[in-house]
């Protein structure tokens, strides 16, 4: 049913974010592919009328009261941050250069 | 008073609260007790040595003063370190986490401070809690009491290796697969995951949010219970929690009688692929049930031979999405920011210098699962399957009134032994998956050594949704007998550590 190449491993890798080093690519695409035939299993079953479950308590529309209650300053908020500047986050820059 | 540190949870709370020992001396004993065998074991990452004799000289002066204290006040206790805690680092065994010092507590964590529990320091975990034996920690495996060479179980091994090597009574841990109740079965000590929604996850790093769920830790089943009537309840800041009342654990847990009881022994749980050992100390166990009284059936769940696959694709799913917040931005390490790169080469270098080999493996795996053209076959087809689960449990429970069946597949195996082998890894957790997906609480007990290696087997005990006491009417009835046979607690059994 599988088989995951090394350029699908390259474009996910892309879409979560992660650099992975070329000469990795072709041991994840082996793992990859195999845990993928496992969990294929799952189409082993008539689900034809089953409905998905994504929780299993199913819960809609919750909310907590709108109080007003303590939250973290700016600094508590801040205190974790790789990079900060005039109390922001600082981020690498997210557009390419002109 | 190096034998306080092998009293129970529960009798400690009593010396403490008589003012026949402080809270002081029994946090000394225990951080000594670490120092003394934690380089062997390595369940702890950090040692709050400070912060637990601060708690415990605040409730040795509420003693002085006659306050009235809550049922575990004084006890020392071991958290595992994917609960957030204000001023302590929270790694969640991973190097992207390495320093971070959250700025707020978890639920859990407040709640237990809050009842005067002392926080000895954070155990060692599976990075993002992603494994079966703690070697997929970024800062090194911890090793099973019994035998060092051996693993602990996961993710929780550090929080269920520091209550079996006895540096602390009580420990915390998470649950999204079987990560409370396999490393209790492994290093011979008792752990639950309480029912999906019992115990708050607010300040807990989530893995996958649909399964996820913090229990208790501890070596007999009346500390856990009250370790469990601690934590649970209904948290306005997790709008998953259960808003209605906590199951009374610790009267079940006093009660221990199952006479009349209807207990299923799941038959697909069991047989081939199970270590003879277990399957010899289980079926001993279904024997002593039968003599207290209660009458023995087998139920079929037929679709749990699916639920391993299908919860290898809901995980990684969840866990994808969950951990795109690690990007390096707002908290935690960042990579390769020279000032040259952009936002995404930078996150992509933070991600990969911060994530370890599995935790990639299945955010590589989630992604894939959740592509388009991919979705319903994968993601959309395990959801189906997750509503089959869930009706072999309803159609078992209106037969029985707990389920049972062994928590692993094996005793503790050796580090190392399946670290390169993914697919043996998820086996471990083939028993315990189900009951993560239905949402329903489940136990491990320890109920003896495998004759074959003399390494601890656990008996699983599921109980339906929001009826945790039965876990521990159920476990506390099979302990008293097993203790009256074994002259004492399992643990007691274990060789002793060098160095202590």
């Amino acid at each position: 049913m599988s088989g995951i190449s090394q350029d699908d491993v390259a474009h996910l890798a892309h879409l979560a974010r992660i650099s992975i080093p070329a000469d990795q690519l072709g041991h994840y695409a082996d793992q990859l592919g195999a845990i993928l035939d496992a969990v294929a299993q799952v189409s082993s079953l008539d689900t034809s009328d089953v409905p998905a479950m994504s929780h299993p308590v199913p819960m809609t529309n919750v909310f907590r009261e709108d109080i007003p209650g303590v939250s973290l300053t700016a600094a508590q908020a801040l205190s974790g941050a790789p990079a900060v500047e005039d109390e922001r986050f600082r981020v690498p820059r997210i557009l390419d250069e002109e | 008073m190096s034998d306080l540190i092998r009293k129970d949870a529960s009798e400690l709370a009593g010396l403490v609260s008589s003012g026949e020992v402080s809270a002081v001396e029994v946090a000394k004993a225990h951080l000594d007790r670490i120092a003394a065998v934690d380089g062997a074991v390595h369940a702890f990452l950090h040692v709050d040595t400070a912060g637990a004799l601060s708690a415990a000289a605040a409730v040795d002066a509420k003693v002085k003063s006659g306050e009235k204290l809550s049922v575990l006040a004084g006890v020392p206790l071991g958290l595992k370190d994917i609960l957030a805690t204000n001023g302590l680092p929270t790694t969640c065994g991973s190097r992207v986490l390495d320093g971070w010092i959250p700025p707020y507590d978890a639920t859990v964590v407040t709640k237990l401070r809050e009842a005067g529990i002392v926080i000895l320091g954070k155990t060692n975990m599976d990075e993002f809690a992603m494994g079966s034996s703690t070697e997929h920690s970024a800062f090194g495996p911890t090793h099973n009491p019994w035998d060092l060479d051996r693993i602990p179980g996961g993710s929780g091994g550090g929080s269920s290796a520091c209550v079996s090597a006895f540096e602390a009574p009580l420990a915390i841990g998470t649950d999204t697969g079987g990560s409370i109740r396999q490393p209790a079965a492994v290093t011979g000590s008792v752990g639950v995951k309480p029912t999906y929604g019992g115990v708050s996850r607010y300040g807990i790093v989530a893995l996958a949010s649909s399964l996820d769920q913090a229990g208790p830790c501890a070596r007999n089943v009346l500390d856990t219970a009250m370790l469990h009537s601690v934590i649970a309840g209904h948290d306005p800041m997790d709008s998953t929690s259960i808003n209605s009342p906590v199951p009374d654990v610790i009267a079940a847990a006093k009660r221990a009688d199952i006479k009349g009881m209807k207990v299923g022994v799941i038959k697909e749980l069991g047989g081939e692929g199970y270590q003879a050992g277990v399957r010899s100390r289980f079926d001993e166990s279904v024997a002593l049930i039968e003599s207290l009284g209660a009458e023995v059936v087998e139920v079929s769940c037929p679709s749990f031979p699916s639920a391993l696959a299908a919860y290898y694709l809901i995980l990684p799913s969840e866990a994808s999405s969950n951990l795109a917040k690690f990007d390096g931005i707002r908290f935690g390490n960042r990579v390769g920011d020279d000032g040259t790169k952009s936002v995404e080469q930078v996150m992509s270098e933070t991600r990969a210098a911060g994530f370890g080999s599995e935790v990639i493996r299945r955010i590589i795996l989630g992604t894939y699962a959740l592509s388009a053209g991919y979705y319903d076959a994968y993601y959309g087809q395990a959801q189906k399957v997750r509503t089959l689960i869930k009706r072999d449990f309803d159609a078992a429970f209106a037969k029985v009134d707990v389920l049972i069946s062994p928590t692993a597949p094996t005793t503790a195996f050796k580090i190392g032994e399946k670290l390169d082998d993914p697919l043996a890894m998820y086996l471990n957790d083939v028993a315990t998956i189900p009951v993560n997906m239905a949402g329903l609480p489940g136990m491990s007990l320890p109920i003896g050594l495998a004759p074959e290696d003399g390494l601890p087997v656990g008996l699983q005990i599921i109980a339906p949704a929001m009826a945790d006491d039965r876990l521990y009417n159920v476990g506390a009835a099979i302990e008293r007998e097993l203790l009256a046979k074994w002259g004492g607690p399992l643990l007691a059994q274990a060789p002793e550590l060098a160095g202590a």
